[in-house]
C-alpha cells in the first residue's frame, strides 16, 4: 500500500511536470498544416490545400506549400480546416460560475445606469471556461454584459481565447442597451420609460461630449441624470465610432431603434431580435448586423411571438449580416454550442458557407477586428482549427487549434476530470493522486 | 373522508414483499405495531387519464435504417404499425391491403423520443408571472402538489417538442423544494385537458431535489440553509410518513373507530415508502448522490434516476450497484458551483460503467433536439475510445428513459406489441442536419414536416400577427 501510494505520487508529479512543460513551451516559429479541406471564408474553399503559420500569422494558403526549415508539420488528412471561430455575446472570462456572485462580473448592479461598466476590467485569462471553449474551436469572442434590468448595461470587449496573459484584443467594442422590459416580477420599466431614458441619456451624452469642458465648469451646464463616466462611455457611440449594441426582440421596437439610429447617426447592432425577419429588408438596407441564437423558436415573451428557426435563412436571403451567439441567455459555459447553432441554421435553410461566415468573418467585421482575424488569408492572425468532420455538425471536434499561431494543448479542466475518473477501479492510486 | 373513499390498491402483493424486505430497515415500523400484512390502500388515481389514441391507419415504413432502441440497427428494415401498436419490425414485411406504405429509403426510424425531465406546461411559453407554475416554494416539503395540476396543455413548447420527435415526456415540479411534488408522464399529443395527455398506466413519480436550490430558496426563510439541513429535511418528512402509514394500517386492520385525519402530503410520501411512487432525484454532485442512496435505503424508497447528475461519472459504479439511472445533459456545466465538474463524456462514462444512462433536457429548446444532444454525448464517448454504436446511443433517448419512468413495457423500443410511438427521420438522427419528418404516437401520424396541415398549433399561437409564418410544431 505504502509503495503504491508513493508510486502514485511520483507518477502524479511526473504528469504535472509534463503538463507544465507543455504549457510553458513557446509556440513553434512555423507550422504547416497540410492536406486540409480549407475553408478560407474570405477567398473560397480549397481542396487539398495547406496553411502556413509563421510567427503567429498566416503567411500563405494554397496547394503544395513548402515548409520552412524546422517547421512543425500537421497533416489534416483531407479534413476541414477553418479559421478559429468567434462567438458573439458570451460572458467568457467574466463569469466563471453564473450563480456564484464572486466570479460573476457579467452585469452591473441593478438600479444603475451603467454604460461605463466595462467588461475589459474583469476579463480573467485564467478562467477555466476559456480552455473548455477553445478546444471546441472557439478562438475569439465578443464579451458583453448580460441584460441588467436597466437600459444601458455596459461596454463590451473582444477577446482571444489564447494562452494569454492578455486576452483583450479590442476594448470599447460597443455599449450594450436593452430595449425590452425585464418582465416578471422584476419589471420596473414600461416601454415608454425605457425609450425616454434611452433617448435622454443619448441626448445628454451628445451634449456632454460636445462640450466636455463646460460640464465641469460650476454652474456652466445643466444637471444630467447619468454619471460623468457613463456619458464618457457613450461619447464614441453618439459620434458613430463605437457601435451601440441593442438587445431588442419585438418587430415594432426593432423598427423604432432602426429609425432612431438612422436619424442620429448611430452605428447599430441588433441583438436577440427574434422578430427581425419581419423587417429583414429594412435591416439590410440600413446595413445593420444582427446577432442572435437561431435556435430560439418559442414565444418566450410577448415580444417574441414571431420567433422561428427560419430567422437565419430569412435574414440571410435579404442580405443582412448575421453573427451567431451561442445558446441564448445561457451562461458563459455554453460558448461551445456555437457550431450547433450555426448547424441548425443550415438545417433550417441557411447557406452553409454563410453560416460559417456568421461565426468567423462576420463578427470580425461587425466588432472591428477584421484586419487581423476572421479568414484564412495571409497577414491574418493564425487562428486556425483542424476538424475531424463537418465543423457545423454536433459529432465533430477539433483535432488541432491554433490561436495567434500558438498550438493550443487540447486540455481543459474537463479533460483532466475525465481522465481522472475514466477508470473507476478504486484500488490505486486514489482519485486525488491521479 | 372514510374507508369508502379509499379504493383497493392494485399492486398489493408487490408491496407486501417490499414491506417484508423493508421491515428490518425501518425501526419506526416495529414501534408502530403496524401489521405488515395489511395492504396499503392509499388512493392514487384522482385525475385519471382520458387519453385515447387518435385515429390511425395501418402503416408500413419500408426499407429504412431502423434503430430499434434495443442496440440493433437494421439496414433496409421495415416497421409495421396497426391499431396503434407495433406489429412487426424486420425485413420484407408484407403490408396489409389497406396500409399506408412509406418509402424509407435513405431515412431512419427510431422509437419516439422520451424526455424524462421537462417543465413544459408548468413553465410554459410565454414565460411571465402568470405562467410560472412549476415551483410551489411556500414550504420545503410539498409532496401534496402535482405537476399535472399546473400543466397548461396550450404551451406551444409541446408542439415544438413534437417536431423534435418527442412522443413521451415527464413533467416535473421544479427543484426549489426538497420534496417538490408529484410529476406526471404525458403522451405528447395536442389536447384540451391535461388528463387528455396523460400516459395511461404510467406510474407517478415524486420529484425531490438535492443541493443548492432548496437552500437558496429557504436559507433565509427558516431553512434548510445547508446541505445537512437538506438531508435532515428529507428524513424528517419520511419519518412522519412512516408514522402516518402506521396509523392507517392500524385503522385498516379492523376499521374500528374513526379513520385518521387524511394528510395529502404524507399520503403521497406513504406511497413513496411503498415504492408505488418512485423518486426522481435532482442531484448534481456524486457525494450527494451517495448520500441520497443511503437515505433511500434508510426509509426503503426507490430512486429511479438522478437528474442532472453532473458528477454521475464519478459514482457510476455506485449507480450500477444500486440500479439507479442517471439523466444527464450532453454539455451543460458550470452555471453553478454544483455543476462545475460536469463533462461532455458523462453519459458515455456512466453507460460504459454498465449503469443506466440517458439524456434529458430540462429546457424547452433542448427538448427539441435531444437527438443532437445524444449525438454529442456519443461523439464525446467515442473520442475517449469507447466503441459506441448509434444503435446503442439511441437508447439514451428512448429505452433508458422509458425504463426509468416504468413504462418500458409500453414504449421506448421498436418491438412487437408496444405502442406505435415512432419517428421517421430524414437523415441519420445523430446529426445536426436531421429532422423528424413524421412522428407517430400510438400509430397516429401527429406531425408531418412536409404537410402544414399536420403541424399542430396551440390555441395561444393562432391568430397572432403573421401566424402563417410562425407558430406550430415546425417552427
Amino acid at each position: 500500500m505504502r509503495t503504491s501510494l508513493i508510486l502514485a505520487g511520483v507518477s502524479a508529479f511526473a504528469f504535472a511536470s509534463a503538463a507544465l512543460a507543455q504549457q510553458a513551451a513557446p509556440p513553434p516559429n512555423a507550422t504547416l498544416v497540410r492536406h486540409g479541406h480549407v475553408y478560407t471564408v474570405g477567398a473560397g474553399t480549397l481542396n487539398d490545400a495547406d496553411v502556413l503559420i509563421e510567427n503567429g500569422k498566416i503567411t500563405a494558403v494554397g496547394a503544395n506549400l513548402t515548409a520552412p526549415p524546422g517547421a512543425k508539420i500537421i497533416d489534416a488528412h483531407g479534413k476541414p480546416v477553418t479559421p478559429g471561430l468567434m462567438a458573439s455575446w458570451t460572458q467568457l472570462g467574466i463569469q466563471e460560475l453564473q450563480l456564484v456572485a464572486e466570479v460573476n462580473d457579467s452585469a452591473p448592479n441593478q438600479e444603475q445606469d451603467s454604460a461605463a461598466f466595462d467588461v475589459a476590467d474583469a476579463i480573467n485569462p485564467a478562467s477555466s471556461e476559456i480552455p473548455v471553449a477553445r478546444i471546441a474551436g472557439i478562438t475569439r469572442s465578443l464579451v458583453a454584459p448580460v441584460d441588467c434590468g436597466d437600459v444601458f448595461c455596459g461596454t463590451a470587449a473582444v477577446i482571444d481565447l489564447g494562452l494569454g496573459p492578455n486576452l483583450v484584443v479590442k476594448t470599447k467594442a460597443g455599449v450594450m442597451a436593452v430595449l425590452e422590459p425585464n418582465g416578471g416580477d422584476g419589471q420596473k420599466n414600461a416601454r415608454p420609460d425605457i425609450w425616454t431614458k434611452f433617448r435622454e441619456t443619448l441626448d445628454d451624452a451628445r451634449e456632454y461630449c460636445a462640450q466636455r469642458a463646460g460640464y465641469h465648469r460650476p454652474g456652466g451646464y445643466r444637471d444630467q441624470r447619468s454619471l460623468r463616466v457613463d456619458l464618457d462611455a457613450l461619447c464614441p457611440v453618439t459620434q458613430g465610432s463605437e457601435p451601440l449594441l441593442v438587445h431588442v426582440e419585438r418587430a415594432s421596437s426593432i423598427g423604432q431603434v432602426l429609425a432612431y439610429a438612422q436619424a442620429n447617426h448611430i452605428k447599430l447592432v441588433l441583438f436577440g431580435a427574434s422578430e427581425a425577419w419581419r423587417l429583414a429588408n429594412d435591416i439590410a438596407a440600413a446595413h445593420v448586423p444582427v446577432v442572435f441564437d437561431n435556435d430560439v423558436n418559442l414565444p418566450t415573451s410577448f415580444s417574441q411571438l414571431g420567433a422561428t428557426l427560419k430567422t437565419a435563412a430569412r435574414l440571410d436571403a435579404a442580405g443582412v449580416t448575421i453573427a451567431f451567439q451561442p445558446q441564448y441567455d445561457g451562461p458563459a459555459q455554453y460558448a461551445r454550442t456555437l457550431t450547433q447553432i450555426a448547424g441548425n441554421a443550415v438545417a433550417n435553410g441557411m447557406n452553409w458557407d454563410h453560416a460559417l461566415a456568421a461565426i468567423t468573418k462576420n463578427p470580425a467585421a461587425v466588432f472591428g477586428i477584421a484586419d487581423s482575424y476572421g479568414t484564412l488569408e495571409p497577414g491574418k492572425d493564425a487562428d486556425v482549427v483542424v476538424w475531424d468532420g463537418d465543423p457545423l455538425d454536433v459529432t465533430s471536434a477539433p483535432t488541432a487549434v491554433f490561436i495567434k499561431g500558438a498550438n493550443i494543448p487540447l486540455v481543459s479542466r474537463q479533460t483532466r476530470l475525465r481522465d481522472r475518473y475514466r477508470d473507476l477501479d478504486k484500488k490505486n492510486p486514489p482519485f486525488a493522486y491521479r | 373522508m372514510g374507508k369508502n373513499g379509499l379504493p383497493a390498491w392494485g399492486a398489493a402483493a408487490i408491496v407486501v414483499v417490499a414491506l417484508v424486505l423493508a421491515w428490518a430497515l425501518i425501526p419506526a415500523l416495529h414501534k408502530s405495531g403496524a401489521d405488515k400484512h395489511v395492504a396499503d390502500q392509499f388512493p392514487n388515481d384522482q385525475f385519471p387519464s382520458t387519453y385515447k389514441p387518435l385515429p390511425s391507419k395501418p402503416t408500413l415504413i419500408r426499407n429504412a435504417t431502423v434503430l430499434t432502441g434495443t442496440d440493433k440497427e437494421i439496414d433496409g428494415g421495415d416497421v409495421l404499425m396497426q391499431n396503434g401498436k407495433i406489429v412487426a419490425v424486420g425485413k420484407n414485411l408484407t403490408a396489409p391491403a389497406n396500409a399506408v406504405v412509406i418509402d424509407g429509403k435513405g431515412k431512419f426510424v427510431t422509437p419516439g423520443v422520451i424526455d424524462i425531465h421537462s417543465h413544459l406546461g408548468v413553465y410554459p411559453s410565454p414565460s411571465n408571472e402568470a405562467t410560472a407554475d412549476g415551483n410551489e416554494m411556500v414550504n420545503p416539503v410539498t409532496a401534496y402538489v402535482r405537476a399535472e395540476n399546473s400543466v397548461w396543455p396550450q404551451d406551444p413548447g409541446f408542439t415544438r417538442a413534437l417536431a423534435g420527435g418527442v412522443t413521451t415526456l415527464e413533467i416535473l415540479p421544479g427543484s426549489g423544494n426538497l420534496i417538490g411534488g408529484r410529476s406526471v408522464v404525458l403522451k405528447n399529443v395536442p389536447a384540451v385537458t391535461t388528463q387528455g395527455m396523460k400516459f395511461p398506466n404510467a406510474p407517478y413519480d415524486l420529484k425531490m431535489a438535492c443541493g443548492e436550490n432548496p437552500k437558496r430558496v429557504y436559507g433565509k426563510k427558516g431553512g434548510p440553509m445547508t446541505l445537512m439541513g437538506d438531508v435532515a429535511g428529507y428524513r424528517a418528512a419520511f419519518q412522519k410518513a412512516i408514522e402516518y402509514r402506521a396509523k392507517w394500517r392500524n385503522y385498516w386492520k379492523d376499521k374500528k373507530g374513526d379513520p385518521p385525519d387524511r394528510d395529502l402530503n404524507l399520503e403521497t410520501l406513504a406511497l413513496v415508502l411503498d415504492r408505488t411512487i418512485p423518486v426522481q432525484m435532482h442531484c448534481y454532485r456524486g457525494d450527494q448522490m451517495a448520500t441520497m442512496i443511503d437515505v433511500a435505503k434508510e426509509f426503503g424508497f426507490r430512486i429511479a434516476a438522478f437528474h442532472h447528475a453532473a458528477e454521475a461519472y464519478k459514482v457510476a459504479d455506485l449507480l450500477k450497484k444500486n440500479h439507479i439511472c442517471a439523466a444527464m445533459w450532453a454539455d451543460w456545466w458550470g452555471f453553478k458551483m454544483e455543476a462545475y465538474d460536469g463533462i461532455p463524456e458523462n453519459i458515455a462514462m456512466v453507460d460504459h460503467a454498465g449503469a443506466c444512462a440517458m439524456i434529458h433536457s430540462d429546457d424547452p429548446l433542448g427538448i427539441q433536439r435531444l437527438n443532437q444532444e445524444v449525438a454529442k454525448a456519443m461523439a464525446a464517448g467515442r473520442r475517449m475510445g469507447y466503441p459506441i454504436t448509434r444503435a446503442h446511443a439511441i437508447a439514451w433517448m428512448t429505452r433508458n428513459p422509458a425504463k426509468a419512468l416504468g413504462i418500458l413495457n409500453q414504449t421506448g423500443t421498436l418491438e412487437k406489441g408496444k405502442d406505435a410511438d415512432v419517428v421517421l427521420w430524414d437523415h441519420d438522427p445523430l446529426s445536426v442536419y436531421a429532422h423528424a419528418q413524421k412522428v407517430f404516437i400510438d400509430g397516429a401520424l401527429l406531425y408531418d414536416r412536409n404537410n402544414p396541415k399536420l403541424s399542430p398549433r396551440s390555441d395561444f399561437e393562432i391568430g397572432q400577427e403573421d401566424n402563417a409564418n410562425t407558430g406550430g410544431a415546425g417552427q
